[in-house]
């Protein structure tokens, strides 16, 4: 991390007198077990195996003093699996300063934001990378080096961030499903700018609500989180090379609140050295709420993702419509269900899930997590995933 | 309560005072708003509180599951509440944090933080019936009392619990809202609900609301220490102890927005 970051954080630490009836202090965990089956042996060497199992520990460490004024956060993230020694991973979640005033507040050190309003992709959520290896829509993301400064305002929250360090994605290894046929040899990255992972990147973003409507506007510009690929040989293996190019991007997110209605935008424009382009992903979701005369709620959804690049664009939904069902029991247990599908326009594929959990007891979560795929289209991304159709139960233990 | 209806809200409580003194007849309907008023005139200028509840859930074959929530709460005048809630309990929405702004016509503004996620959602209003946490009580259960939610009709004194009672009907004005009808049994001496008796949209009783233990605060806000909510439909029941009410603590609004969101612990 930063030099410049570790001493903002080792000097706010030192100058703040701690006395031991002025400390809190926190600790919590969670622990995850992962047991997945997958319907075939995958299409890809290595990958001829059709269950996986994982844990992940994921403690919190929290302390707070100076009357809640300051307070600093430590989440460390472990993952180990059984197959794939890229998923076998740490990261630090968040290992953070905050110092709070009446209407501003400095966050300093890795931290994760979250920017957006839509389900099936979230366009504006740029400050964090990817931790690809977590699973395909869990949106996990790794610790994101930052200074931001949040004000709050009578007409809005501006963030100003300065974000030192680039963190580049996580990638499935040689023995790991939801891959391509050429694995991403992490040794041969390259980035656009000379300062490669030290350059320093910089967004802004406003936020408000009024009545019904909650909008965000924001501007990034610095390293893509979202890197392109290219084919090389190594070693006389091809693999691909990983290269992270220099963008600018603003965006809009809004929702309006309404009734029974959400209704939901993200719109970007991205200028970066081989595109500038219009992305979006809008929609909406509906809930009927007490079905049936009893306490459960039914939300249907739907969404389209557009990108201006077509079948060029790295998203995965770049003409694609997203459709889906959410029932939520409002029981003890708080079970819900979600199902959903995802048509491309473009390939005629298609993604279908399921997405079930509840409470066990006071200190458990069990979760099952299905997915199939469907595609016929080998341009489509989705055609490497065809034989990754799998059953993922996931049980996590609070502590 | 927007001008007009306080207007006419005032006219009417002038109205019955006069009319209480020259002891002509007022309506049920009068009566019951009155009496209801006084509910609201009693409990204003508390200006914000500090609350922990612990919920305890029991379903049909008594196992029980427990909630556990810390609270702030703003008092707006001419509007409903703001307020701030911070799940403990259970383990899994620990952190979880919930911003309401409420307010006496129209829908609220609320907003969920969900922490592993780092999101905040806006969520919809409309939900006023539904349980709040899987417990016996929904959102409008929990809600801050306001006299433009509904009309009123007395019905007749009754002795209660801590003495004598007023039986008033309250009739939701809330298209959304999950009863036909509910009975408040209110105490003459303090103006306190003690009882209330909820009735479903089909008018049948469905649930009975007893408030114990009233602490008094301030020297002028009574608050029950207490809450026993029993479905009679289900047979399930939520219990809501109260502790460590705090009156009086200096919050403004600026601790009510989504940055305040984010970092309620």
């Amino acid at each position: 991390m930063n030099k410049i970051a570790w001493i903002a954080i080792g000097a706010g630490l030192l100058t703040q007198p701690l006395s031991a009836n002025e400390l809190f202090f926190e600790a919590t965990a969670k622990v995850s077990t992962e047991v997945s089956l997958f319907a075939q042996q995958g299409q890809f060497d290595n990958q001829n195996y059709r269950s996986n199992l994982s844990v992940a520990l994921e403690p919190e460490f929290f302390w707070e003093w100076n009357d809640a004024s300051d307070n600093l956060t430590f989440k460390p993230f472990f993952r180990i699996d059984q197959r794939d020694s890229n998923r076998s991973h740490a990261d630090i979640r968040e290992l953070s300063w905050v110092h709070l005033a009446d209407d501003w507040e400095l966050r300093t050190g890795f931290r994760k934001v979250f920017w957006g309003v839509t389900e099936y992709q979230n366009l504006v959520d740029v400050i964090n990378q990817s931790d690809t290896v977590e699973g395909l829509s869990k949106g996990e993301k790794l610790g994101q080096p930052m200074l931001n400064l949040s004000l709050v305002r009578d007409w809005g929250i501006v963030d100003l961030f300065v974000l030192p360090g680039f963190r580049e994605q996580t990638y499935v290894g040689n023995d790991g499903r939801f891959r391509s046929s050429l694995v991403v040899d992490e040794d041969s990255t390259s980035y656009q700018s000379s300062k490669g992972k030290k350059h320093v990147d910089v967004a802004a973003r406003w936020s408000h609500s009024f009545d019904l409507y909650d909008v965000g506007l924001h501007w990034y510009k610095g390293t893509n989180r979202a890197p392109q690929y290219q084919v090389i040989s190594k070693d006389g293996t091809d693999v691909l090379k990983a290269n992270y190019q220099q963008m600018e991007q603003v965006g809009i997110d809004a929702q309006a609140t309404i009734d029974n209605w959400l209704l939901k935008s993200e719109v970007i424009y991205q200028d970066n050295p081989t595109d500038n382009y219009f992305a979006s992903q809008m929609g909406f979701e509906y809930t009927y709420y007490g079905i049936q005369e009893s306490a459960a709620d039914l939300g249907i959804l739907m969404e389209y993702g557009y990108d201006q690049r077509g079948k060029k664009a790295s998203a995965l939904l770049q003409n694609d419509i997203g459709v889906g069902a959410r029932l939520a029991l409002n029981d003890t247990q708080s079970s819900s269900v979600l199902v959903g599908m995802i048509h491309d326009l473009d390939y005629n594929s298609n993604s279908f899930s399921i997405e079930a959990d509840r409470r066990i007891g006071e200190n458990w979560k069990a979760t099952l997590r299905a997915r199939v795929f469907s595609a016929d289209d080998k341009d489509d991304v989705v055609s490497n995933f065809t034989k990754d159709d799998y059953v993922k139960l996931i049980f996590d233990r609070y502590f | 309560m927007n001008f007009k209806t306080l207007t006419g809200t005032l006219i009417a409580a002038s109205v019955m005072a006069l009319s209480a003194n020259s002891a002509l007849a007022e309506t049920p309907e009068q009566k019951g708003l009155a009496i209801s008023e006084q509910v609201v005139v009693r409990d204003n200028g508390w200006v914000d509180m500090l609350a922990s509840m612990k919920m305890v859930l029991r379903n049909k074959q008594g196992q029980e599951s427990v909630r556990e929530i810390r609270m702030k709460v703003l008092e707006v005048a001419d509007d409903g509440d703001k307020s701030l809630s911070i799940f403990d309990r259970p383990r899994d929405v620990k952190g979880t944090a919930f911003l309401s702004f409420s307010h006496t016509q129209g829908a609220d503004d609320q907003w969920l933080y969900l922490p592993a996620l780092k999101r905040v959602k806006r969520i919809a209003s409309r939900n006023k019936s539904g349980p709040f946490m899987g417990s016996e009580f929904s959102f409008e259960d929990l809600a801050s009392f306001e006299i433009a939610k509904y009309t009123y009709k007395y019905i007749e004194d009754q002795a209660c619990d801590i003495g004598q009672c007023f039986v008033v009907e309250q009739y939701p004005t809330d298209k959304n809202s999950g009863y036909t009808k509910r009975v408040v049994w209110i105490d003459k001496a303090e103006y306190r609900m003690i009882k209330t008796d909820f009735y479903d949209r089909k008018n049948s009783l469905l649930k009975t609301l007893t408030s114990l233990d009233y602490q008094q605060y301030k020297g002028k806000y009574w608050r029950a220490s207490t809450m026993k909510m029993v479905n009679h439909q289900s047979k399930k029941s939520t219990d809501l102890q109260w502790v460590d009410y705090r009156f009086g603590n200096g919050l403004t609004e600026s601790d009510f927005n989504k940055n305040t969101l984010k970092r309620a612990r």
